[in-house]
Order: C-alpha cells, then sequence, then structure tokens
C-alpha cells in the first residue's frame, strides 16, 4: 500500500467529516501559530455542532478580543466579535433579543477570567442559556505573553520575568461556585473526548462552561522551556490531566495535582430566559384583570 | 542590548518610551496590554525584573483597574506612569475624568490606535481625540525623538504646582511605536536633574495633614472645581513653553507649543499631529522646489489649546487644509479642524480653511497625498472657490 492511500484511509478512520461546510473559506488562512491547538479546538466543536443536529443558522457565535476570539471570523454561523471581556454581555443581549438562538462564546483565559471576570460570574449566577468555551492557555497569547487568572504559580512570562507570584484560579470551581448549571473541562489533546464533552454542553439548557486546557507552544512554551509544541501537549494536557470518572477510583496521591477532565457538575436549575418570560406573562396577565 | 546615551541609537518609539520611564523611574506604574504600546510595558516589566527601577510594576487584570490603580498611587503622593492605546483609553474613561478632577499628576503614553468596531489594530487618533475633553494635557509627537522627549517634559509640566494635571504624550501606532529611528537619549542624571523630586503638596499620605479627594459636591461648589480646574489647564500652555525651553537650554533640543515648517512667507499650508508631518515636510521641501509658498503647521500642544498662537502662525496663509486622523461623527469636520478653523474667526483676514479626514485605522498617507491636498489649496487660492468645506481625503 503506498504512503498516499494509507494516510487516506487513516484519516478516513479517524476524522471522517467535512469541514468545509461551515467554515468561511475565504477568512483562511487563521492566525493562529504552528503548535497552538485553537483549530484542534475548532475542528472538535464543529464535529460537536454537527452531530447536535443544530443548523448553522440556529447558532449565534460570539467573542471578546484575544487569539481564541478569532474563531467566529472563521465559522459561518452568525457571529459577533466584540470587544476586550466583554463577550458574555454582547451573548446576553443577544439571547434575550433571540431566545430561540444557541449562544456560544469562545473565549479565553484573560478575556474571561481576568478583563472579563465580572461578566463571568455573573452570567454563571443568571444561569442564561449559552455555551460558554474557555480557551485555557495560561497566557495572553496575542499581546505577546503577559502572566493571566490561570497562569500557574512560580512560571515565567513577558510580565514574571522571574516566575509568576499570584496563585490562578480554577476555570471550572468558579463556574461553579458562581451558579454555572454544567461544569467541563477538556483538552486540545483528547480531541474525541472533548469533542463529546462540547456536545453535552451544547445540549445542556442554562450555562454550560467548558475550560478547554490548551498550549500557546510561542509565548508560554518558550518562556518555560518546552522544548515543543507536541511535548507541551503531552505534559500539560494528556500527563497533567485525569478523567474525573477515573479519578474517583484511584487513591489520592495518583490524582494529586492532575486537573479532572470530562463532566465535572450538572445540576437543574431555571434558566433565566423562561424565567424572564415567564415574568412577562405575569406582568401582562395583571394588566388584563 | 545596551543602550548609550548622548549618541544617537535606534530604537523603536516603544522601546524609547519603555527606556524614558526606566530613566525617570517612577514611583507606581499599573498597566494591562493592548496593541501596539504593550511593548512599553513589557520593556519595562524588564527593566522592573532586572532591578533597574525602584518602581512598583502592578499587572492589573483590566486599564480600568489600571487608571484606577494610578489614581489611587497617585492621591497616595507617587509618581505614577502608564501606557495604553485604542480601547484600552477607552476602558478608562472615567478614570481619565478622576484623574484631573483631582488634579493628579498622572503621565501615560498613548499609542494611537484606532477604536473599534469594526476592530483594527492600526493608527488613527480616534482614541486621544475621545479623550480631548477629559481634562488631560496631552502632547502629540512626530517621531521617536520627539514622543521621548514630550514624555520627560510631560512629567515636569503635569507635576508643576501651577498645573497639577494629568497629561498623555500620544505617538503613532505602528508607524512612530514600531519603527526604528534614529534617537539621542539624554544620561540618566540629566533626567534627574530634568525632572527632579516629584514632591505632593497634599497626599493621603500625609497623615498629619488630612484630606480627602474626590468627596460629594453640590450645586454650591462642583462648578467652583471645574472653574479652577480650567483655569489651571488653560495656564498649562505658559508652563509648557518654558519646560520646552529649558529642555532646550539644557540639551539643544528645543520645544514650543507647535512647529511650523517653512510656515513664514507660505501661501499654502497644511495642518497636522505626529507622524504625518514627516510625510508632509517631504511633500513641502519638493514643491519648494517646484516655486510653490507651501508650508505645514504641526500642533505639539493640542490640550490646552494654543488658539492665539495658532491664529498667529496662520494669520498670512491664504489656504488652509487641516488634516484630522480622526472623524468627529456627526461634528463639524474633524476635531482638530474645528478648533482651529474656530481659532482663525477673529482675524481681520480669515485664510480659507478646509477639513479632511485621512488615514484612518492606518490606512497609509504618502507623499502623493499631502501633494495632492497643496494642488486643491492652489485650485482654492486661483479660483476664490472651495468645493467641498470638510470631508474624506481620497486615498
Amino acid at each position: 500500500m503506498s504512503t498516499g492511500a494509507a494516510t487516506a484511509k487513516k484519516q478516513k478512520l479517524s476524522v471522517p467529516f467535512d469541514y468545509n461546510k461551515y467554515i468561511r473559506k475565504n477568512k483562511l488562512p487563521h492566525i493562529w501559530c504552528p503548535g497552538c491547538g485553537h483549530g484542534i479546538v475548532l475542528k472538535s466543536l464543529l464535529r460537536a455542532i454537527d452531530k447536535s443536529g443544530l443548523t448553522k443558522d440556529q447558532i449565534c457565535m460570539v467573542s471578546g478580543i484575544g487569539c481564541s476570539s478569532r474563531t467566529p471570523g472563521y465559522v459561518d454561523f452568525n457571529t459577533m466579535h466584540t470587544l476586550h471581556g466583554r463577550a458574555l454581555s454582547y451573548a446576553t443581549g443577544v439571547k434575550l433579543a433571540k431566545p430561540e438562538l444557541k449562544i456560544i462564546v469562545t473565549t479565553g483565559d484573560g478575556d474571561a477570567l481576568a478583563i472579563g471576570g465580572n461578566h463571568f460570574i455573573h452570567t454563571c449566577r443568571r444561569n442564561i442559556d449559552m455555551t460558554i468555551l474557555v480557551y485555557s492557555n495560561a497566557i495572553y497569547g496575542m499581546t505577546g505573553g503577559q502572566f493571566s487568572p490561570t497562569t500557574p504559580q512560580g512560571s515565567m512570562s513577558t510580565t514574571s520575568r522571574y516566575g509568576n507570584i499570584e496563585p490562578s484560579f480554577d476555570c471550572c470551581e468558579l463556574a461553579k461556585a458562581a451558579g454555572a448549571t454544567f461544569v467541563a473541562r477538556g483538552t486540545a489533546y483528547h480531541t474525541q473526548e472533548l469533542e463529546r464533552t462540547l456536545i453535552e454542553a451544547v445540549r445542556h439548557k442554562g450555562t454550560a462552561v467548558v475550560e478547554i486546557l490548551d498550549s500557546c507552544p510561542i509565548y508560554f512554551g518558550r518562556q518555560n522551556k518546552y522544548k515543543s509544541a507536541s511535548q507541551m501537549m503531552e505534559q500539560i494536557e494528556k500527563d497533567g490531566t485525569i478523567p474525573a470518572a477515573q479519578a474517583e477510583k484511584l487513591p489520592p496521591e495518583e490524582v494529586k495535582g492532575k486537573l479532572l477532565r470530562g463532566i465535572l457538575h450538572r445540576v437543574e436549575r431555571p434558566e433565566y430566559c423562561e424565567q424572564y418570560l415567564k415574568l412577562v406573562e405575569k406582568a401582562l396577565g395583571k394588566g388584563n384583570e | 542590548m545596551a543602550i548609550v546615551t548622548g549618541k544617537q541609537v535606534g530604537l523603536t518609539g516603544n522601546s524609547a518610551i519603555a527606556y524614558a520611564m526606566r530613566q525617570i523611574d517612577p514611583d507606581v506604574c499599573a498597566a494591562y496590554p493592548i496593541t501596539p504600546s504593550t511593548g512599553i510595558i513589557e520593556e519595562f516589566s524588564s527593566y522592573y525584573a532586572d532591578g533597574q527601577v525602584s518602581t512598583e510594576l502592578i499587572t492589573v487584570e483590566s486599564e480600568h483597574s489600571a487608571m484606577s490603580a494610578c489614581v489611587g498611587a497617585s492621591a497616595a503622593g507617587a509618581r505614577v506612569m502608564t501606557a495604553t492605546s485604542s480601547q484600552g483609553l477607552a476602558l478608562m474613561w472615567e478614570m481619565l475624568y478622576i484623574a484631573s478632577g483631582m488634579r493628579l499628576p498622572v503621565v501615560m503614553t498613548v499609542v494611537n490606535r484606532a477604536l473599534s468596531a469594526p476592530i483594527n489594530i492600526h493608527c488613527d487618533h480616534s482614541d486621544s481625540m475621545g479623550a480631548r475633553d477629559s481634562g488631560w494635557i496631552q502632547l502629540y509627537s512626530e517621531t521617536v525623538q520627539e514622543a521621548y522627549d514630550n514624555l520627560l517634559q510631560a512629567v515636569r509640566i503635569a507635576e508643576d504646582p501651577r498645573v497639577l494635571t494629568p497629561a498623555m504624550v500620544c505617538m503613532d501606532g505602528f508607524i512612530t511605536s514600531h519603527a526604528v529611528e534614529n534617537i539621542t537619549l539624554l544620561a540618566d542624571g540629566e533626567v534627574k536633574g530634568f525632572i527632579g523630586d516629584y514632591k505632593p503638596g497634599r497626599s493621603l499620605l500625609d497623615t498629619d495633614n488630612p484630606i480627602t479627594m474626590g468627596a460629594m459636591t453640590l450645586q454650591d461648589v462642583y462648578m467652583d472645581f471645574k472653574h479652577e480646574q480650567s483655569m489651571a489647564i488653560a495656564g498649562a500652555k505658559e508652563v509648557v513653553v518654558e519646560v520646552g525651553s529649558d529642555f532646550g537650554r539644557r540639551f539643544g533640543r528645543h520645544y514650543g507649543l507647535m512647529e511650523c515648517y517653512r510656515l513664514e512667507d507660505a501661501e499654502a499650508a497644511i495642518v497636522v499631529l505626529n507622524s504625518a508631518a514627516g510625510t508632509t515636510k517631504v511633500a513641502v521641501d519638493e514643491l519648494r522646489k517646484k516655486g510653490k509658498k507651501v508650508g505645514l503647521l504641526k500642533p505639539r500642544l493640542f490640550r490646552p489649546f494654543p488658539y492665539a498662537e495658532i491664529a498667529a502662525a496662520l494669520k498670512n496663509v491664504k489656504a488652509v487644509c487641516v488634516l484630522d486622523r480622526a472623524d468627529s461623527m456627526n461634528g463639524f469636520g474633524g476635531p482638530l479642524f474645528s478648533e482651529v478653523r474656530s481659532a482663525l474667526y477673529g482675524l481681520a483676514s480669515v485664510p480659507k480653511v478646509m477639513g479632511r479626514i485621512f488615514g484612518l485605522g492606518g490606512r497609509d498617507y504618502t507623499v502623493e497625498h499631502s501633494t495632492a491636498v497643496f494642488e486643491g489649496l492652489y485650485r482654492i487660492i486661483e479660483t476664490g472657490r472651495m468645493e467641498e468645506l470638510t470631508g474624506y481625503l481620497k486615498s
């Protein structure tokens, strides 16, 4: 068998999916650096959307500013690219005006948890129906590698030349504590698993937060002496994480220091738009009396 | 890279500003990254990490927090600096007014960049022009050298007890911030000697003399606060001249309120801020060779606006085009146009003045554009007719 045929067979087996249906081809090539996992995440997302049965027109994708926030530019949905940190506020407006739309927000650790941290907790608290994907690469990639709220303590960045002294956020714990009704974690490395997690997230009614561990080899990797993008993915995303279901069965010392993957929290709670409509009906009913 | 003072070195605008900040060694710097100003704080954070400054560097979670931290630190009596661009400046809006209203001499570099939407990271002046009424002094810089010199002078201007007003030094995003130019740096001792120590007259940490800042004022005194602030800013003009002269005496580079380039006998003139003035100078030189009497007026100080001096400089010109790198949407032309034209109103013989918006979002401004503007001015001089008073430059 020739190499070409082998590759073709492998591709057919692993990813039998035509992304062209969802991509704005005239906006390619994308801006993401070689070794960045954002493209892998996008592919997982597109497969998840496809399998969840949503049409392109039923989706509105909203983003703020940063590398992950460039995603809506490349996809053929209703899309809006807004201000740094404010994606969730814009998304809330869209959802209230058009509750029938499926809102997907692509954001990053800097965008969602630093400059937009306030909007993040209050969106979770309201439990408004939207899927929030936090691409967490522990650095401000777009502006050149400044430390962010998820940069691990001790890590190097252009603004922490001798190591970051600030403790980092656990995005999932934060979302859960703030009131999100679906909280999950995935990685760019576990692309098939991420796809399954994203299907569940998109299907969830209420605020769904998925933290996606993703590597920035250019800014985080180089400053923290990772050898390559693939080594970084293996060390952080593969070896640094463990499926939540598996972790339950293991002794604590084997889980220590690892981040949990999969669905971490899922509860039912009244959704904001539905509550709002109920209130409107109640008020109208009262007005007629 | 070892940077040698006293002779010419090649530096980008951002590197030169970071170097000036190292020399100034402010007590506090609070900042948040935004293109194209990020490089300033990035380099400054290296100076900080290497122990070359005694500054407290606070890398906060947004520009809103950055300026808030600057206000707090300045109110406590510290010498405070920061840098930003575009949306970053927009997010500082509330605090810009707090800083100026509390009369806190914060000094900030604004690397000019267009405002969203649509998103654009390149140069125009929409950001700083939007802040023109915020009570900050605004100095504009054509070159890397001017940005460096302006920043050093801004510290003295802002902290002058007669002024006590925050100041922003503007330079063009990418065109100046990221381009390498040959500039002459001052020695650290020269900078220290020039800016001196900052001794705030009042501060929150002066516990023997407790004060309150920003307290509620109503109809009885709010307006008096604003009147005093307004008079102090108007008076800053003299201080700018004074500080510019002293800078010239000490270091040989003289600065005033504006630069007039071959304007003495000019019939047609362009008024423009920042880097576009450099391009215009080339066009002026080329047209002068052909016998055309053309010139340039480049305001350096935009706030407070030196209206009398600008009117005096343009009084003998027959036709003027004011080029604005920002549109005052729904205003009467761009902001620079409306102010320059208004400044000329009291003259016995008023030049014809037209306004053109140019270079938004980094759109190129070339010598050809500049030459075409001068040709348009000559058509006005020859026919006495102005076809279009305000509009967008064809480019």
